[in-house]
């Protein structure tokens, strides 16, 4: 049987996109939305292949990763999902796309105007951990009440003398809202800040999605005396030289040897064939 | 001196059955009033309404704020109330592990108040904890443990820390010392006397403790079945009780 | 020389033929016919209409043989599949009272007009594995047909006003689950919407816990009744109401006590579960977690798992709790590596300061 282009029909795409309309007008604020029942699991990406569904037009072009990878199982499995009910072009340049969906990463190579990054988020709400109860959470938010957050940044430094988040670092978005830039590494996130890209966020089982506009403030949460750092490696790629990329571990052998790759498949690819070239 | 506080014909019913019925008083700056009762006769619910964590069935509970302008509580909205009490009330509940956040340590505890109101320096946070912690006789070397590892009379200081160290202008306690030994509870309210008078606090205390309110309290209030029976000077009540109730109450700690 | 993973998309293509080729199992066997899990395994596929929320018994077969059996998996297919349905209208309120029902029993009363009906149930049976079933003897035809409107049993005290009531048309039109996201508080309505596609075992096992005490109930089966009901919509260019099909029902009204507050007198009050097909397990537990769920509403004490609705709630649908808990498998190398990088941290300053509990922090002296 035929499905609509890109599986939903117009209306769920319709109703999609005034939820983000509304969340670009609200920067960092979790706009509910009816999300449906979509032919992957829950955790698996739901949220943004709604949002990338309702976006995608034909002459879009589609890079999809995960852990910064093309080639994951997952990225490839959202992938042929929009070739097959899309039929859109895909890549894995990240400077060729106008629409990229990431779980956990954002590309090393710089974003530009007019292209729109989607992040899969599995948890949207940065205080959920802290406060289980969605309404009062939703209170803290109206209220701007953020206190509980620097609550678990002060007992990180005082047990471990240095905050302890080392991914879903949390934000505050144009000095508002306090939102979750999804499980990227805190070292993806000094891209948030100013990003030329339109970022969206959608989280299909918890039923919201947000977004970053372009050219936002995002500000990682941190203490005057306790400035935000992100993760830096002694090492470099092993495969391209890289220095400024984040590196994935790789264990090569039975004793345990291993070495570092960029996360980023592309970014690394691109250098290297410049390089031989 | 005017009033920090109005209280007027406040009720709060549960369904049919009364909570506290027309209640009316003033509380000034500086003051502590004691609401006396046994269990049951209304004195919880009724800080409960006044404190804005009940909403009243009837009546008004007005406070004037830091800038002299007068707040009726009931018009409030939850952002307004929520500021209030973050920056100006504190409530201290009578378990004390209701009112502190027992998964984050002693130092957490005393500084989210400080951070809520947008306070970002740690070490800053730190120094007022430690000097907070001293002063509720903690030793400040136990910043970075967890309040479970506490004892009941070290946990109820440690929320007294927690809710002063914002310095409210008003707070509210409810039987801060009931669950308490009886040494640990004077060494508790010997506390709260002294920081009272040196943070010149206004407060509103329940207790079922008449003994209490003799050593805090320089005006009491009696409540039998929802209403006040009889209100005065502490020392006034206790010696020359007027309302039968308050002089069986009186009678009975006599006699124990 | 290492090289970097690839081929995602070969081994995908691999794991999918490996699966085909282990949902047909022996090739020499015949593949079930749909007619055959429809006919045969009726309660399965009353399961997969229930809580795919689609009620389609040739779509729900299908969906049971390609998921091999596995009833989640199944349910999950219909799922996404629905989503693709257009929506034309809304039926109009379903009457159980016209039910035709085929089993109808109650806890509360050792006769009711009408009669108990056990109908087709396993309650009887001795369970014991029968090794060698023969052809079914043929059903003995009644003595006297069933009448065909059975008042409800609830209806009986109602009349004496010692249960609540609720009008017909008292409530506000009722929100759309599967359009809507849920927001607490949730109302009764959207409740037993989230209820009705809930998971039967997670019901099941918050329903047992407001037996043993984490929760006030004291339940009654005051009737549960199973039979077909037909489905009316009243198209707008008509004007007047259709009948389109009828569909199995399976209804079940619990009786609970309540000692009155919050403004209500002391009466029996009512907890509420309906579902697709034959489903007399899921149609109880969810009258009960329904009634445990009311306590805001009626004054109770709620200290209970079931009894608050964000936990309740928020867990209840297999096919969000199945995708969050498996996600668990998808790649994440990039955040284990963040939290890798930070324990390395954490155990050099450890071993730099072996005798310093907890470790010293930066700006503190």
């Amino acid at each position: 049987m035929n499905y609509n282009f890109a599986f939903l029909d117009e209306d769920t795409k319709r109703m999609l996109r005034r939820a983000l309309l509304k969340a670009v007008a609200i920067p960092g604020y979790q706009v509910p939305f009816g999300s449906r029942e979509m032919p992957l699991p829950y955790g698996w990406g739901t949220g943004g292949i709604q949002v990338t569904a309702a976006l995608l037009g034909p002459d879009d072009v589609l890079k999809v990763i995960d852990q910064g990878a093309d080639d994951t199982t997952n990225a490839v499995n959202i992938r042929r999902f929009f070739a097959r009910v899309a039929g859109v072009a895909t890549t894995e340049h990240t400077a060729d796309a106008t629409l990229i969906q990431t779980r956990h990463r954002i590309p090393e190579t710089s974003l530009r105007e007019n292209q729109i990054l989607v992040f899969q988020v599995p948890e949207p709400e940065p205080l959920r951990t802290l406060e289980p109860r969605e309404a009062e959470t939703r209170s803290l938010h109206a209220l701007a009440d953020y206190g509980l957050m620097h609550v678990k940044l002060y007992e990180d430094i005082a047990q471990y003398g240095h905050i302890a988040t080392s991914y879903d670092y949390p934000v505050l978005v144009d000095g508002r809202y306090l939102t979750s830039p999804s499980p990227i590494p805190k070292f993806d996130n000094p891209k948030l800040d100013q990003s030329p890209a339109l970022m969206l966020f959608g989280a299909g089982r918890e039923k919201r999605l947000y977004a970053i506009p372009p050219y936002t403030r995002v500000e990682s949460l941190a203490f005057e005396d306790h400035p935000f750092e992100i993760q830096r490696w002694e090492q470099q790629c092993e495969l391209c030289g890289a220095g400024e990329s984040y590196l994935d571990e790789v264990i090569v052998d039975d004793h345990g040897k291993r070495m570092f790759v960029c996360s980023d498949t592309d970014f690394c690819g691109q250098r290297r064939a410049e390089a031989s070239a | 001196m005017s009033a920090l506080l109005q209280v007027r014909h406040l009720s709060h019913h549960y369904g049919r059955r009364v909570g506290c019925e027309d209640v009316s008083f003033d509380l000034h700056a500086g003051e502590l009033l004691c609401i006396v009762g046994e269990s049951g006769s209304g004195k919880s619910t009724l800080l409960n309404t006044v404190a804005a964590q009940l909403a009243p069935t009837a009546g008004s509970v007005r406070y004037r704020q830091r800038d002299g302008a007068w707040l009726e509580i009931a018009t409030l909205n939850e952002a307004d109330r929520r500021r209030l009490a973050r920056e100006e009330w504190g409530f201290v509940t009578q378990n004390p592990r209701d009112g502190l956040r027992l998964n984050v340590s002693a130092g957490a505890n005393v500084a989210e108040r400080l951070m809520a109101l947008g306070v970002r320096h740690y070490s800053q946070l730190r120094e007022i904890a430690r000097g907070w912690l001293e002063r509720v006789e903690i030793d400040p070397a136990r910043i970075d443990d967890a309040p479970t590892g506490f004892s009941g009379g070290m946990q109820q200081r440690l929320q007294i820390a927690r809710t002063l160290v914002t310095q409210p202008r008003l707070v509210f306690m409810d039987e801060p010392t009931a669950g308490l030994d009886v040494s640990v509870q004077a060494r508790i309210l010997d506390l709260l006397r002294r920081l009272v008078n040196e943070l010149g606090l206004a407060a509103v205390m329940v207790t079922h403790d008449l003994a209490v309110a003799r050593l805090l309290a320089a005006r009491t209030m009696v409540m039998q079945g929802g209403r006040v029976v009889e209100t005065g000077l502490t020392d006034q009540i206790l010696d020359d009780p007027q309302h039968p109730y308050t002089q069986l109450l009186v009678s009975s700690v006599l006699t124990t | 020389m290492y090289v970097a993973v690839k081929g995602g998309e070969q081994a995908i293509a691999r794991s999918l033929e490996l699966l085909a080729e282990a949902r047909r199992g022996d090739p020499a066997l015949p593949e079930l016919e749909l007619a055959q899990i429809r006919e045969q395994l009726r309660l399965g596929v009353a399961r997969v209409m229930q809580e795919g929320s689609l009620y389609d018994e040739e779509l729900a077969a299908l969906a049971m043989r390609q998921a091999a059996g596995d009833m989640l998996e199944a349910i999950f297919l219909l799922r996404a599949y629905r989503t693709t349905l257009p929506r034309f209208g809304y039926s109009l309120p379903l009457d159980t009272s016209s039910m035709r029902v085929r089993r109808r029993v109650s806890g509360t009363f050792k006769d009711i007009p009408g009669g108990q009906v056990l109908g087709p149930t396993y309650d009887y049976t001795q369970r014991l594995l029968d090794f060698d079933p023969t052809a079914p003897a043929a059903v003995t035809p009644a003595t006297a047909p069933l009448p065909s409107q059975m008042p409800r049993v609830l209806d009986l005290l109602d009349a004496e006003a010692l249960i609540e009531r609720f009008a017909p048309g008292d409530d506000a039109e009722p929100f759309d689950l599967t359009r809507e996201p849920l927001s607490f508080p949730a109302d009764r309505a959207t409740r037993l919407q989230n209820l009705a596609r809930g998971d039967e075992g997670f019901l099941l096992g918050m329903a047992y816990s407001t037996q043993r005490g984490y929760a006030e109930s004291h339940p009654f089966a005051g009737e549960i009744r199973m039979g077909e009901v037909d489905v009316l919509v009243c198209p707008e260019e008509l004007g007047f109401a259709i009948e389109i099909g009828s569909i199995t029902l399976t209804e079940c009204q619990m009786i609970n006590q309540f000692q009155g507050g919050n403004g209500v007198p002391p009466q029996f009050t009512r907890g509420y579960g309906l579902s697709m097909g034959e489903g007399e397990r899921k149609a109880m537990s969810m009258a009960l977690v329904d009634r445990a769920l009311r306590c805001d509403e009626l004054g109770e004490a709620s200290y209970a798992p079931a009894q608050n609705q964000e936990f309740v709630l928020s867990h209840s649908d297999s096919v969000e709790a199945s995708g969050f808990v498996q996600h668990l498998k998808l790649p994440h190398y990039v955040d284990f590596q963040a939290e890798l990088s930070l324990l390395r941290t954490l155990a050099a300053q450890q071993s730099a300061t072996p005798n310093e509990q907890p470790l010293s922090t930066a700006g503190e002296q």
